[in-house]
């Protein structure tokens, strides 16, 4: 465990930003926090989570997958990655750290996706203990401890101290980059902090919610469940859930003609959309109460189903705070679970 | 609120109407969604109406009024607005549609809350002045006024232009001109500031259509947007142009026929203030070819719709409005 | 303004009614009136076909300028299409300077059938505002760059 006084974060950036990029939660014009690079004067973020989730670092919105000059008969493919750098995203919480774990799940599974995995391998996430856990924070349901976030090295701030510690090979050799700033210290005030934090969880109104339902049932069951019509009932069809959720990775691949060429890029769906299951002889999924149910039956039983019981959820309150009607994941878990 | 459930359960019971279309409360005070209610069971359990029902409930009516029976709908003054212009367009089944009008103060958003550093909020409760805001964290209490979110904040209306029947006062039409102040202060900009906003405003965007699909006048069976013969990205697309493009063609397809509710920039989860680029075609309309707002009647033509020999010419733009 | 080869040369969308403007373009190559050459002509059936999207779309593809061109109002072939265009027109535009667009890259002007002079004379002048404000970088897709 080493530490450094929090009126020193100053130079701990600078450091970091000496040798490569770095990414942490800035407060936007309108105050609330985003992820953005740093520059000298930048501030780090008090709040307790960004609007949108960490997955932009590793599977951005939109990616340039190559491009096709055309010259008459003659089509000509573009591989237009780059050289990646290197990049540390700071202040990333415990939620979205274990998102990563999930997306690595669906991405780095054969076969690799290789434009995700060289940004897994270029960027080091420092993570950051929540000492002010809110409302819609469930992350406890999934077994995720906003006391000790995963990454490859966790930072926690208290009595004015930052306290940083490596989780793995990478996340030594980050410390290690900083080491001329840190002291070495034991981690009684980090326990103290901690303990602190399990009191807060402890009390948090979603904290206890059961997800076992979702393990006892049969996936027919609960897919021909009659309470996906009222739950879907004014559902607006916008992507705005998935969208900010951490753990949703959908996109579709599309061609954007320039009137000299294309370019192939992909781009986040959402299986909200209409259109989202369109193909050919039409689509499958008619109904909004049919996209609604696929999105919740997915992160709650498709993808435990195929990862040894891992829910697709890691419970950071995204989709509670933005829905434009207040539908989310935690009523349609204890309208389950209320049987 | 106990008054519009007993008159909701009433015309339940005597086969008025077969459902009720209104707000059902969520996990917190504050997280409400609308919702059908079928029986005087179900209003008891979970109807709710309080200074915390933002959501507008006439688009849902679009399709709730074509389906079988006839249904009980509550709307606040700025909702009538929008149920009184998608009448017009034809798109509510008026004869399906009993309506309440119940009155409205301007309502909390919990954004705006947050906004101010208040964290981890687990009930919100307002007498109409005061606002008493319990967290994790202790509670708080500030003047209602402070809570409202930016479509309340400079309220056009509480009037209700449409209506069976009306429980409370029904209230006046606010002139004042006030929700116009933000696009005056734009409009006084120099065009390299105002773009350098809007630039910063519209990239925020993800293009996850919230605004679209929450908008009473994008009423649309197959939104342009969705086609993908138009030529239009319905995605984010790997440039800047397309948030541009889409925010414009949405503003214009709505341009005359908005009644400014609101409900854009209230479900927008990247903050952008949409409604100042709604307000904008309403303010020029309202310069060019006389006062006229959108919902206000269902019969008069929309601005866009009619015309006079002598309208302004678009030159009218050259000599106008903001520093060269 | 005598235009040489180093000089940006802007590229102009103009649309033109069938009935009047056009034949107005038509007028003024018949009298071998100069107008530039970067001045790219697409015939509509009236002025009122111009959808708004039209117009970013051409801004979208690398157009520096757009005009729209249309029978004067009360001479429209199905009598009102100009009255509606130029409504249509007066909020897009106030829209696109609201939104900081440089205001003088678009523009509306009635030219009949018999005003080949009118035609050139406005696409010089046009052209000529649209080149002092250079490039159009404000509402371009930088991907339909080369």
């Amino acid at each position: 465990m080493f530490r450094l006084p929090v009126s020193k974060i100053d130079d701990l950036f600078g450091t970091i930003a000496s040798s490569r990029t770095l990414y942490l939660p800035v407060d936007g014009n309108d105050g609330r926090a985003k992820y953005d690079k740093w520059s000298e004067g930048t501030k780090m973020s008090d709040k307790l989570n960004t609007v949108r989730s960490a997955k932009s670092f590793f599977f951005p919105q939109t990616t340039n997958i190559c491009d096709f000059n055309v010259n008459g008969a003659n089509v000509e493919v573009v591989d237009i990655r780059e050289e990646s750098e290197d990049f540390v995203v700071f202040g990333v919480r415990a939620c979205d750290a274990r998102s990563f774990t999930i997306l690595d799940k669906v991405f780095l599974a054969e076969p690799v996706d290789s434009y995700y995995a060289t940004r897994r391998e270029h960027g080091t996430v420092v993570t950051m203990a929540c000492s002010e856990p809110e409302e819609n924070c469930f992350c406890n349901v999934f077994g995720i401890d906003a006391a000790a976030p995963e990454g490859d090295a966790t930072c926690w701030i208290a009595d004015g101290y930052l306290y940083i510690t490596s989780n793995n090979e990478k996340g030594e050799k980050f410390v290690e980059s900083i080491s001329a700033l840190l002291e070495e210290t034991d981690d009684s005030a980090v326990k103290a902090q901690q303990e602190t934090i399990h009191g807060i969880v402890e009390k948090l109104p979603f904290g206890k919610v059961s997800t076992d339902h979702f393990r006892k049932n049969t996936l027919l069951e609960i897919f021909n469940s009659e309470k996906w019509e009222k739950l879907s009932e004014s559902c607006l069809g916008c992507g705005t859930c998935t969208f900010v959720c951490p753990t949703c990775q959908c996109y579709d691949i599309k061609d954007f003609d320039t009137g000299h060429g294309i370019k192939r890029y992909r781009t986040w769906d959402s299986c909200m959309y209409a259109d989202f299951t369109k193909m050919a002889h039409g689509n499958s999924r008619n109904a909004q109460m049919q996209r609604f149910r696929q999105r919740f039956m997915h992160k709650l039983v498709y993808f435990p189903d195929n990862n040894n019981g891992e829910f697709g959820c890691v419970g950071c309150g995204r989709c509670l705070s933005r829905c434009p009607i207040s539908m989310n994941i935690i009523k349609v878990i204890k309208e389950f679970g209320e049987e | 609120m106990q008054e519009m459930i007993d008159r909701a359960k009433e015309l339940l019971a005597d086969g008025t109407v077969d459902r009720v279309v209104g707000w059902r409360s969520g996990e917190f005070s504050y997280d409400i969604t609308p919702g059908v209610f079928r029986s005087a069971e179900e209003l008891d359990e979970s109807f709710i109406y309080n200074d915390l029902c933002a959501p507008n409930l006439s688009k849902y009516l679009i399709k709730e009024s074509r389906k079988e029976g006839k249904l009980l709908v509550f709307l606040k003054p700025c909702d009538t607005y929008s149920f009184n212009q998608l009448l017009k367009e034809h798109r509510i089944l008026r004869e399906n549609v009993y309506v309440i009008a119940v009155p409205c103060t301007g309502k909390i958003d919990v954004d705006t809350i947050k906004d101010k550093g208040i964290k981890g909020i687990t009930s919100i409760e307002s007498d109409g002045e005061t606002v008493t805001i319990h967290t994790l964290y202790g509670d708080k209490t500030m003047p209602k006024a402070e809570t409202l979110g930016d479509k309340c904040r400079t309220c056009k209306s509480k009037k209700h232009v449409v209506y069976d029947e009306i429980i409370g006062e029904d209230g006046e039409v606010n002139n004042d001109g006030a929700r116009f102040e933000l696009v005056e202060k734009l409009e006084n900009m120099t065009p390299d500031e105002r773009f350098e906003f809007w630039r910063n405003e519209l990239s925020k965007c993800i293009r996850c259509n919230a605004c679209r699909n929450v908008c009473p006048a994008c009423s649309c069976e197959n939104c342009v947007f969705d086609n993908p013969n138009s030529g239009i990205q319905q995605r984010a697309a790997v440039n800047s142009f397309e948030e541009n493009m889409f925010h414009l063609i949405r503003s214009f397809h709505v341009a005359g026929r908005c009644t400014d509710c609101g409900e854009c920039t209230r479900v927008c989860p990247q903050n952008i203030p949409l409604h100042l680029i709604n307000r904008k075609y309403i303010k020029d309309i309202n310069e060019f070819y006389g006062d006229y707002q959108a919902g206000e009647d269902a019969m008069s033509r929309a601005p866009l719709n009619a015309y006079t020999f002598d309208d302004c010419e678009p030159g009218i733009v050259y000599s106008r409005g903001g520093k060269a | 303004m005598q235009v040489n080869d180093t000089q940006f040369k802007p590229l102009i969308v103009a649309f033109c009614c069938n009935w009047c403007s056009y034949a107005g373009a038509d007028l003024a190559g018949t009298n071998r009136l100069n107008y530039p050459a970067d001045v790219k002509i697409i015939r509509v059936p009236c002025s009122c076909r111009v959808n708004p999207m039209f117009i970013l779309r051409a801004f979208q593809r690398g157009a520096d300028g757009v005009i729209l061109c249309g029978c004067h109002p009360g001479d429209c072939h199905y009598t009102s299409g100009n009255y509606f265009t130029r409504r249509r027109m007066t909020l897009l535009f106030s829209m696109l300077d609201f939104m900081g667009i440089e205001k003088e890259r678009t523009r509306v002007e009635w030219v009949s059938a018999a005003e080949g002079a009118k035609f050139a004379k406005t696409m010089n002048e046009f052209v000529e505002a649209v080149t002092k404000l250079g490039e159009n970088k404000r509402l371009e897709d930088l991907r339909c760059k080369k």
